[in-house]
C-alpha cells in the first residue's frame, strides 16, 4: 500500500482547535501543501491575524509570527523589505483585512508588495462570535445584525478583489471557495500561484477563500457548504480579477 | 570636527551610525526632517525607507523588521505617537527591540505645533494597554540627539524591549555643532539571535507572540517582563546632577527645559544663590533614588516641564515628604526662560 | 492496511468526508471519541477509489489515503 494523501511537512501534528466543518483547517492545509512543494518551508515566515487564525503558529510547521489585529500586510512589508529573499504570507480573515485594516491592505497592495495574502471570507467575525463582518450579506443575521444586515444601516457587503483590481500594484487576485472536492483543487492551484508568483518576483498576489463557518452561522457543515454553494457565492463571484 | 546639524537630522545620522537598517515614517511637523532625511540617506546607504500609510501601519512595518532581528525604527510627533501606542504594546509583549523617536508638540489633540513636554505621562506610564514599561531617553542638545539615537539600539537589543527618544519641537529643529564620532556598526550577538525569525533552516520553527492563553501563561510572562523591568530600572538609570551638593533650591526638569534650568541656575550663582539641577535623562527608569537621596531637609524643589505638570509627580513620590516641591511650566507651546523660573525661585 | 485511515480523536465528525464520497464509504460511528464527537467510519473497504475526497474537504487533516 502506497501513501497518497496525508498531512503536510509544513503542519504541525498539533490538533485544530477550530469548530467542526470550519474552513479554516482546509484552507491551512492548502498553504502547507503549496509551501511544501515549492521546497520553501524553510524559508517561509507567516503572519497571523487577529481572528480564528490566530493560533495559526501553533498549526503552521515554520516561523510564524503575531500582528495587530488589521496590521499583518504592514507586518509582512517590514519582514519582506528586510529580508527580500524569505517568502513571507498573511493569513487573514475578513474583518482583518477589510474592516479594521483596510488601509494596511490597500497600501500594500498599491506598493506592490511582493507579498502573498491569504484572505479567508466567512462573512462574519468568527472568532468573537459571529457578529457582522464588512464581507455579510445583505439580509444575514450575525450577533450583531439581528434582524438582517440593512444596506442602509450597515452598509454593503465588501469586495475586496474587485476593489483592489484597480490597483497598479497589484499583480495577481483570484476568488476561490473550498466547499467540495472540485473547489478545494482550484483554490489549492491559485494559493500555490501566488506563491509561486512571490518566488517569481511579481508582486502582491492575493487569494480571497470563501470559507464555511458552520457555528457561528447556526448551520450544520452540511447546511454551511449548501449556503455558499446556494447563496454566498453568487453575492461573491468565484475567478480571476487580475493576473499580470 | 564638528558639523553644524539641526536635532532631527542628528537623530538620522546617529540611528544611521548605529546601523539602523529600515525606517518607516510618515509626515507630522515638528518632525518632517526626519522621514526627508532618511529618504535620501537610507536609500544612499542601500538600506530601507517606506513612507508608510499611516503611524499605525509604519510602526508595524518596524514589528515586522524587528521580528527579522534588524535594526529598524519610526519617528513621529505627538498625535503620531498616539496612534502608535498599538504597536507599542505589541512590541513589549512580543518583546521586540524597537526605537522610536517622538518630537513633541503642543497637545492635546492636533494642539499646534510648537516644541512641548505634554506626551510625559504617555511615554513614561504605558500609552498603550497592558502592564508594560518602555525606556525613555530625553536628549537636550543636538549632540544627545544624535548620541542617544545611536545607543537606543544598543539598549533595546540587550532588553528586548522598545526604546523611547523623548525629544520635542525645540530640540528637533534647533542647529548645533555635532560630534558625529564614528561608530562601528553593531549587531545582535548570535548568542541575542534565538528568537528571531528568518526562516527555520536547521532549527526548529519559532513564533513571535503576545497572546497567551493557556492558564497563568499570561501572568507568568508579565513576572517575566518585571523582572527585566528590574534589571533595567537597576542599571540603566541615567541623570545628570549640577551643584547639588550645596543647592537651597533644586530645579528638575528634563530635556530642554533641563538646558534651560541649567542656564537659569548659572545666572542664579552669578547672583549668589544656590541653585542646583537634576536633570533626568531616563525618563523611565527614573532617577527615583538619586532625587530622594536629593531630598534632604530645608531644601526645595522646583520641577519645570512644558506642560501642566506631569513629571512632577514622579519627583514628589521620590522626595517623598521630605521637602517641599513646587512646579512652574506653560503647556500647549510656551517656552519658560530665565526670567519666569528666577521670577518663581524668588517666590519660593 | 485499509486505504482509509481515519484519527478517531483528531475527527469532530463534521461528516464533509460523508458527503464528500462518491461511493459512500464512510458513516459516522454511533460511540464518540474522546473529544466528544462521533468520528467518520470506513466502512465499505472494496468499494473505494482511494480518491481522495475525504481527505480534501477533512478541515482536521485526520484523514491519510492508501492505494
Amino acid at each position: 500500500m502506497k501513501k497518497i494523501f496525508s498531512r503536510p511537512e509544513s503542519l504541525t501534528p498539533a490538533p485544530h482547535l477550530y469548530c467542526a466543518g470550519c474552513g479554516h483547517g482546509i484552507i491551512h492545509r492548502l498553504v502547507a501543501e503549496s509551501i511544501d512543494e515549492l521546497g520553501v518551508r524553510e524559508k517561509t515566515i507567516a503572519v497571523a491575524p487577529v481572528g480564528c487564525a490566530v493560533f495559526a503558529y501553533d498549526y503552521f510547521n515554520f516561523d510564524v509570527t503575531e500582528a495587530p489585529h488589521g496590521r499583518p500586510p504592514a507586518v509582512a512589508t517590514g519582514i519582506k523589505r528586510v529580508l527580500p529573499d524569505r517568502i513571507v504570507f498573511t493569513y487573514q480573515g475578513d474583518g482583518d483585512i477589510a474592516a479594521i485594516g483596510t488601509a494596511e491592505t490597500i497600501h500594500a497592495a498599491n506598493r506592490g508588495e511582493n507579498i502573498t495574502v491569504i484572505f479567508v471570507n466567512n462573512a462574519n467575525y468568527g472568532m468573537t462570535g459571529g457578529q457582522m463582518a464588512p464581507t455579510t450579506l445583505i439580509g444575514q443575521k450575525t450577533a450583531t445584525t439581528p434582524f438582517g444586515r440593512d444596506a442602509k444601516r450597515d452598509g454593503y457587503p465588501l469586495h475586496l478583489c474587485e476593489l483592489l483590481a484597480t490597483l497598479k500594484g497589484v499583480a495577481y487576485l483570484e476568488r476561490v471557495t473550498v466547499y467540495n472536492p472540485k473547489h478545494i483543487f482550484n483554490a489549492k492551484r491559485a494559493i500555490k500561484k501566488a506563491f509561486q508568483n512571490q518566488i517569481d518576483g511579481k508582486g502582491f498576489s492575493l487569494v480571497e477563500v470563501i470559507s464555511q463557518c458552520p457555528v457561528d452561522w447556526g448551520m450544520t457543515p452540511l447546511d454551511s457548504v449548501a449556503w455558499v454553494k446556494d447563496v454566498f457565492i453568487k453575492e461573491f463571484p468565484l475567478g480571476v480579477f487580475k493576473d499580470i | 570636527m564638528k558639523t553644524l546639524l539641526k536635532g532631527n537630522i542628528a537623530l538620522c545620522e546617529g540611528a544611521i551610525a548605529a546601523g539602523c537598517k529600515a525606517y518607516f515614517g510618515y509626515p507630522i511637523t515638528p518632525q518632517n526632517e526626519v522621514p526627508a532625511h532618511m529618504s535620501r540617506r537610507m536609500v544612499e546607504l542601500g538600506r530601507v525607507f517606506i513612507q508608510a500609510e499611516s503611524e499605525l501601519a509604519a510602526i508595524n512595518m518596524v514589528l515586522g523588521a524587528s521580528v527579522t532581528g534588524t535594526r529598524a525604527m519610526t519617528s513621529s510627533s505627538s498625535p503620531g505617537i498616539s496612534l502608535k501606542q498599538e504597536g507599542i504594546s505589541y512590541l513589549c509583549g512580543c518583546e521586540l527591540p524597537a526605537v522610536i523617536a517622538n518630537i513633541q508638540r503642543g497637545g492635546p489633540g492636533l494642539g499646534n505645533i510648537s516644541g512641548s513636554q505634554g506626551d510625559y505621562f504617555q511615554a513614561t506610564k504605558g500609552g498603550g494597554h497592558g502592564d508594560y514599561r518602555m525606556i525613555v531617553l530625553a536628549p537636550d542638545s543636538v549632540q544627545e540627539m544624535y548620541d542617544f539615537a545611536f545607543q537606543a539600539f544598543g539598549l533595546a537589543e540587550k532588553y528586548r524591549t522598545p526604546v523611547m527618544i523623548l525629544s520635542d519641537g525645540v530640540v528637533g529643529q534647533m542647529m548645533e555643532p555635532t560630534e558625529l564620532t564614528t561608530h562601528c556598526e553593531q549587531t545582535l550577538p548570535a548568542e541575542s539571535r534565538n528568537w528571531i525569525l528568518d526562516g527555520c533552516a536547521n532549527r526548529k520553527p519559532r513564533a513571535v507572540k503576545s497572546l497567551m492563553m493557556a492558564d497563568g501563561a499570561l501572568e507568568q510572562h508579565n513576572w517575566d517582563l518585571k523582572k527585566k523591568y528590574d534589571r533595567i530600572e537597576a542599571n540603566e538609570v541615567r541623570c545628570e546632577t549640577v551643584n547639588i551638593d550645596d543647592a537651597d533650591i533644586i530645579l528638575v526638569a528634563f530635556g530642554i527645559t533641563a538646558r534651560i534650568a541649567k542656564s537659569t541656575a548659572r545666572t542664579a550663582r552669578s547672583r549668589g544663590l544656590k541653585i542646583g539641577v537634576i536633570r533626568p535623562v531616563t525618563l523611565w527608569p527614573f532617577p527615583t533614588a538619586i532625587i530622594a537621596a536629593a531630598a534632604k531637609p530645608g531644601r526645595k524643589f522646583l520641577v519645570a516641564e512644558l506642560n501642566m505638570g506631569q513629571m512632577v509627580e514622579d519627583v514628589k513620590l521620590a522626595v517623598n515628604g521630605q521637602c517641599p516641591v513646587s512646579f512652574i511650566g506653560r503647556p500647549g507651546g510656551g517656552i519658560l526662560d530665565d526670567d519666569a523660573l528666577l521670577k518663581k525661585i524668588a517666590e519660593l | 492496511m485499509e486505504k482509509v485511515i481515519i484519527d478517531a480523536d483528531k475527527c469532530k465528525g463534521c461528516a464533509l468526508c460523508i458527503e464528500a464520497c462518491p461511493k459512500k464509504c464512510l458513516i459516522l460511528s454511533d460511540t464518540f471519541n474522546k473529544a466528544g464527537y462521533r468520528p467518520a467510519v470506513f466502512t465499505q473497504k472494496d468499494a473505494c477509489i482511494s480518491c481522495g475526497f475525504c481527505f480534501q474537504v477533512c478541515p482536521d487533516i485526520a484523514i491519510e489515503i492508501y492505494t
